[in-house]
C-alpha cells in the first residue's frame, strides 16, 4: 500500500500528534529528572550548624563539618589581623574581587574577610582540586614554606598557600581565595554556619 | 568502498545523511523494512491485538522506573523498608516513580493475560506459530519469577512471608527439596542473603532473559507472519505483481499509528490508577506490606499477589481427597483411551503404563508436594497447547457454537480460581476450587478429543474486514 | 451528673456495634478532616504530645508539616521532639528495647500505620478512629486497660485524661449452642475526662487525620496532578483517534 500523493489530513494529524506527544513526553520526564535533585534527607543533612565559640582562645582554631566539608573558625590575634594588608602584593586576589558571589558574601568584603575582624570563618577546601590545606598558623621559616611566612594555610597536594584571611598566594596552582560560607552570629558565643539573614 | 552508493551532487542534506548511514549500516535499513515498513500484517486486527504492543510498553515502563528506583533503594534487610519510604517522601518525584512501578507490575499481568487470551481464542499458537507461543509461555514464566522476586524487595510483611511460603514449596519436592530451599534462600530462613540475590535476579538477570525472549518472540513471529481473528493465512493469497499478501497492510504506518490509540487509552487507565487509587483496595499495594517484615509474626491472612492467585488456588485445592479423585480420573482417562481411542496399540499400552505410574506416584508422595506440582503444571501445560488443539479450524469464529461456552466456562473458572485464591479457605470454597482445577486441566488434557467434536463452519478464503 | 451520663450514653450509641461473625465493626472516620488544616494542625499537636513518647514516625520529617500550614517557627516552637533541627525525622524518644520490656511488644512506628491497618472492616483511618475510642478499664490486663477493636492490646489508654473512663455494656446471647457476650454498642461513663464525648471524638478524628496524612503526605498533590494528566491523555486519545482515522480511511 504505497501512498504517492501527500495526504494533507494525514500530515496534519501526524504533526498535531507529534506536538502533543512531545509535550506529554517532556511532562513525563520532569519527575524522573527531578529525582536526581538532592532529596529531603540530603537537604536536611546540609542544614546549618551551630557552633559554640565561647571557649575559643586568641590564636586558636577549631573545625566543624558543614555539608560534608570542613569549616575553619580561627580566632586571629590583633597582630595577625594588622599584618593582613601588608601581604597584598604577594596575593593573587588581595581584595577578593574574583567570583564574589561564590566566595565572599557582602559582610566579608573587607580586609579581614570576616564579620568580626578577629574571627575568620572559611571553608577549608583548597580552590585548586579540593584537598584540605594544613594549618600553619605560626609565622617564621618552616619546611616547604617561604622564609617570611606570616602564618596561614599550606595545601599538601600541590603546594598552594593561603594567608590568615584565606587569600591565595600568587603563582601557585590554586586560582581563588578560600570560600567564606554564609554565616551569622546568633550571639557573642554562638555562631551559625550555613545561614545568614539574607538566605 | 566500491559498494558504497554515491548520491548525485547537490542532493539534499537529509538524503546525504541517510545515505552516509545506509552505506555503513545497511542492516538498520533492511531490518526496518523487514519488521516495520514492509512487514505485512493482516488488516483485520481487532481490539484483542492491542495487547502485544502494550506488553512491550509496560516492559519499557518497568525497566525505566526500575532504573530510577534502584538509584535510591537499598537492598539490605535492615534498610530496605526505610529506603522505600525514603523514595516515597524524600526523593523529589519518587512517589510517582514508585507508584508507576507497582501499578506497572499488576498492569503487566493484566495485559499479558489478555494477550494470551487472544492467542487462545484465535489459535495463534497453531502451526506454523508454535514456537512463537512457546517463547511467549517462557516469557510468562520469567515474568512470574520476576514479579515474585521483585515483591520481596520492599521487605514488608507480605514480601517476607510470601517469599517464605513460596520457597517452602520448593522444600516440598521429595529428596532434594530442603537442600534446594536452602540453596535458594542462602540461609536457613529468608533473610538478607535472600534479599540480595533476589535483587540481583530482579534487576539484571531476569530482565536480560526477558528482553532476549521478547526479541526471539517477535523475530519468530515476523518470520512466519501474524495470525488474525479469522485464522486465515494471508500469505496464501498474494498479489502476483508485488508479492504482497492481498489482505496484508504495512505494519508501519498502519499498525504503529493504530497502536498509538491503544497506548493512549491504556495510559488513561494506568494513570487513573496511579493518581487516584494506587493501592487498588489492597490488591496492587497490599496493606500488610506497610508493616516492616517481622520473622517472628505471620500476618493473619497471607495471600499471594492477585496475579498468582489462580495457580495458588490449584495448589490449595490439592488435598488428600483431591489426590484420590485425580487417581480415579487418570484411571478413567486411561481406560477410555484404551477402549475408545483410535491410537495404535503401542501408544495405548504406553498410555496405560503412564497412568499406572502416575497413580503410584500420586499415592506415594504427600498431597502437599502434588499441590506444588499442580501449580506448576497449570503453567507448564500451556507449552503443549499447539499439540493439544486438534481442531480443524484455528479461530473460535468458525468453531461450533458450543465451543464458545467451553471457552467461556474455562475463563469463568480461571477468574473464580483467582478470586478463591485471595479468600480464606472454607470447605465450600475448597470444593469449588477443586472443581475449577479439574475443569482447567480437563480443558487442556481432553482437548485432543473435544476440539474435534461438533459442526465446524466454513472458513472464508479472505479475511473479514469492515472498512473504518 | 445524670444528664452528662445520659448524653454520653446517647452519643456513644452511635459508636461501634458487634458485627455479624464476631469482630467489632469499625466506625467511619470523618474524611472531611483531611482537607481541614486546623484539624491536621491540632492532630499534629496531639501526636507530638501523646504518641511520640513511645512511638516513632521515623520516615516523617518535621519540616514537612509546612504542607499543613505550619511555619518553621511554629514547628520549632511547639512541636520539635527528640531533636532541635526542623529537617530531622520524628524519631522515637523511648529505647525500643525498654519499651518491649514494659509493654510486651515494641511500639510500632506510626509513619504508615494508617496505610497498614486497612482491611475488610474499612480504611486504616476507620480502624484507628475506632481503636482510640474503644478503650475500657480491665484490671486483668498488665496496663489496666483493654480495647474492643484490639483485644488485649499492650498499649495503655494514653488519652485517658481526655476521654475519662468508660465501661462497654455487653449482653449475653446464645450463639452456636454456647453463651457469648455481645457488645451492645453502648457505653457507661465511669469517670468523666477533660473532654465530653463529642469533643473527644473530634480530637481523635484530628489525630487520626494527622496520622492518615503522615502515611502519605503527597496524597493531595497526587490527586491534583492526576486530574491534569487524565485531561491531557483524554485530549491525546482524541488526537490519536483522528490520526488513526486519517490513515485507515483508505484501507479497503
Amino acid at each position: 500500500m504505497s501512498q504517492d500523493a501527500i495526504d494533507p489530513s494525514r500530515r496534519a494529524w501526524v504533526g498535531i500528534a507529534c506536538g502533543a506527544a512531545a509535550v506529554g513526553g517532556a511532562a513525563t520526564a520532569v519527575p524522573f529528572v527531578a529525582s536526581f535533585a538532592p532529596s529531603e534527607r540530603a537537604k536536611a543533612a546540609g542544614a546549618a550548624v551551630e557552633v559554640d565559640i565561647s571557649n575559643l582562645k586568641s590564636g586558636e582554631m577549631t573545625t566543624v563539618e558543614w555539608r560534608g566539608k570542613p569549616v575553619w573558625i580561627l580566632k586571629r590575634t590583633p597582630e595577625q589581623v594588622a599584618e593582613l594588608p601588608k601581604l597584598d602584593a604577594k596575593l593573587a586576589d588581595p581584595d577578593s574581587q574574583r567570583k564574589p558571589d561564590e566566595l565572599t558574601p557582602e559582610y566579608a568584603r573587607n580586609k579581614a574577610r570576616s564579620i568580626k575582624p578577629e574571627l575568620l570563618v572559611a571553608v577549608g577546601i583548597c580552590s585548586h582540586l579540593g584537598c584540605s590545606p594544613t594549618a600553619k598558623l605560626q609565622a617564621g621559616a618552616q619546611p616547604s614554606l617561604p622564609d617570611d611566612w606570616q602564618g596561614g594555610f599550606f595545601c599538601p597536594c600541590h603546594g598552594s598557600m593561603f594567608d590568615l584571611a584565606g587569600r591565595v598566594y600568587k603563582n601557585l596552582p590554586a586560582p581563588d581565595n578560600l570560600e567564606i560560607p554564609p554565616h551569622m552570629y546568633l550571639s557573642d558565643s554562638k555562631l551559625l554556619i550555613g545561614e545568614d539573614k539574607k538566605a | 568502498m566500491a559498494e558504497f552508493k554515491e548520491l548525485p551532487p547537490g542532493a539534499p542534506v537529509t538524503a546525504q545523511v541517510t545515505n552516509w548511514f545506509e552505506n555503513r549500516f545497511p542492516t538498520a535499513f533492511t531490518e526496518y523494512k523487514k519488521h516495520m515498513s514492509e512487514y505485512y500484517a493482516p488488516k483485520n486486527f481487532n481490539f484483542w491485538y492491542f495487547f502485544g504492543s502494550l506488553a512491550m510498553l509496560v516492559l519499557v515502563i518497568q525497566i525505566v522506573t526500575g532504573i530510577f528506583l534502584v538509584m535510591h533503594y537499598k537492598p539490605d534487610a535492615a534498610l530496605a523498608f526505610a529506603s522505600v519510604e525514603y523514595i516515597m517522601r524524600d526523593v523529589p518525584g519518587g512517589w510517582l516513580i514508585r507508584y508507576m512501578h507497582s501499578t506497572g507490575a499488576s498492569a503487566f499481568f493484566v495485559v499479558v493475560y489478555l494477550h494470551m487470551y487472544r492467542g487462545l481464542i484465535y489459535g495463534s499458537y497453531r502451526k506454523p506459530r508454535e514456537l512463537v507461543w512457546i517463547f511467549g509461555v517462557a516469557i510468562f514464566l520469567c515474568l512470574m519469577g520476576e514479579a515474585f522476586m521483585g515483591y520481596l524487595l520492599p521487605w514488608g510483611q507480605m514480601s517476607y512471608w510470601g517469599a517464605q511460603v513460596i520457597i517452602n514449596l520448593f522444600a516440598a519436592i521429595p529428596f532434594v527439596g530442603p537442600d534446594l530451599a536452602l540453596l535458594i534462600r542462602g540461609d536457613y530462613v529468608v533473610g538478607d542473603a535472600t534479599l540480595n540475590r533476589f535483587f540481583a535476579f530482579h534487576v539484571i538477570a531476569i530482565p536480560l532473559v526477558l528482553i532476549g525472549l521478547v526479541v526471539a518472540h517477535l523475530l519468530a513471529l515476523h518470520d512466519v507472519g501474524s495470525n488474525n481473528p479469522d485464522g486465515v493465512e494471508i500469505k496464501e493469497k498474494k498479489d502476483p505483481k508485488t508479492g504482497i499478501p492481498l489482505d496484508g497492510i504495512a505494519f508501519h504506518p498502519y499498525y504503529t499509528i493504530h497502536d498509538i490509540l491503544g497506548v493512549s487509552v491504556f495510559l488513561m487507565i494506568f494513570s487513573a490508577i496511579i493518581f487516584f487509587a494506587p493501592e487498588m483496595g489492597g490488591y496492587f499495594l497490599e496493606f500488610n506490606n506497610f508493616i516492616p517484615a517481622d520473622p517472628l509474626k505471620t500476618p493473619a491472612h497471607i495471600a499471594p499477589v492477585w496475579y498468582f492467585t489462580p495457580y495458588y488456588s490449584m495448589l490449595r485445592a490439592t488435598t488428600d481427597v483431591m489426590v484420590n479423585v485425580m487417581c480415579v480420573l487418570f484411571a478413567l482417562g486411561a481406560v477410555l483411551a484404551f477402549v475408545k481411542g483410535s491410537m495404535s496399540g503401542k501408544v495405548k499400552i504406553g498410555i496405560a503404563i503412564a497412568a499406572l505410574v502416575t497413580i503410584a506416584l500420586l499415592k506415594t508422595f504427600d498431597a502437599k508436594f502434588w499441590g506444588v506440582v499442580m501449580m506448576g503444571a497449570g503453567v507448564v501445560i500451556l507449552f503443549f497447547l499447539p499439540w493439544l488443539d486438534q481442531s480443524p479450524v484455528k479461530s473460535i469464529r468458525y468453531r461450533p457454537g458450543w465451543h464458545k461456552y467451553v471457552y467461556g466456562v474455562f475463563i469463568a473458572f480461571f477468574l473464580i480460581l483467582g478470586w478463591l485464591g485471595v479468600e480464606a479457605p472454607s470447605p465450600g470454597k475448597t470444593l469449588l476450587a477443586q472443581i475449577g482445577t479439574v475443569y482447567y486441566f480437563g480443558f487442556f488434557l481432553l482437548m485432543p478429543w473435544w476440539s474435534r467434536l461438533g459442526e465446524f463452519k466454513p472458513v472464508p478464503e479472505r479475511v473479514v474486514f469492515h472498512a473504518h | 451528673m445524670m444528664k452528662k451520663l445520659l448524653v454520653s450514653l446517647l452519643v456513644a450509641f452511635a459508636g461501634a456495634v458487634q458485627a455479624a461473625g464476631g469482630g467489632l465493626a469499625w466506625d467511619k472516620f470523618p474524611t472531611d478532616k483531611l482537607s481541614d488544616q486546623a484539624a491536621l494542625q491540632n492532630g499534629a499537636k496531639l501526636f507530638v504530645n501523646y504518641c511520640l513518647n513511645c512511638h516513632g514516625a521515623s520516615y516523617m520529617r518535621f519540616n514537612r508539616m509546612a504542607d499543613i500550614g505550619l511555619t518553621p517557627e511554629q514547628i520549632k516552637g511547639s512541636l520539635l521532639f527528640t531533636t532541635d533541627k526542623v529537617g530531622e525525622t520524628m524519631k522515637v524518644a523511648i529505647d525500643p528495647k525498654q519499651a518491649k520490656e514494659w509493654f510486651g511488644a515494641t511500639p510500632p512506628d506510626l509513619s504508615v500505620i494508617a496505610r497498614s491497618r486497612a482491611g475488610a472492616g474499612g480504611s486504616g483511618a476507620d480502624y484507628l478512629y475506632t481503636y482510640l475510642r474503644t478503650y475500657y478499664r480491665d484490671d486483668s490486663k498488665p496496663t489496666g486497660w483493654n480495647n474492643l477493636a484490639f483485644p488485649s492490646v499492650g498499649m495503655p489508654h494514653v488519652l485517658w485524661e481526655l476521654q475519662g473512663e468508660r465501661r462497654p455494656l455487653f449482653e449475653k446471647k446464645t450463639e452456636h449452642g454456647h453463651e457469648v457476650e455481645i457488645f451492645t454498642g453502648r457505653w457507661e461513663t465511669v469517670k468523666p475526662g477533660k473532654l465530653d464525648a463529642r469533643a473527644y471524638d473530634e480530637n481523635v478524628a484530628d489525630l487520626v487525620a494527622f496520622m492518615q496524612w503522615v502515611g502519605e503526605p503527597n496524597q493531595k498533590s497526587r490527586v491534583q496532578i492526576g486530574v491534569w494528566v487524565l485531561l491531557f491523555l483524554g485530549l491525546f486519545t482524541v488526537i490519536a483517534w483522528f490520526l488513526n482515522r486519517a490513515y485507515w480511511k483508505d484501507v479497503k
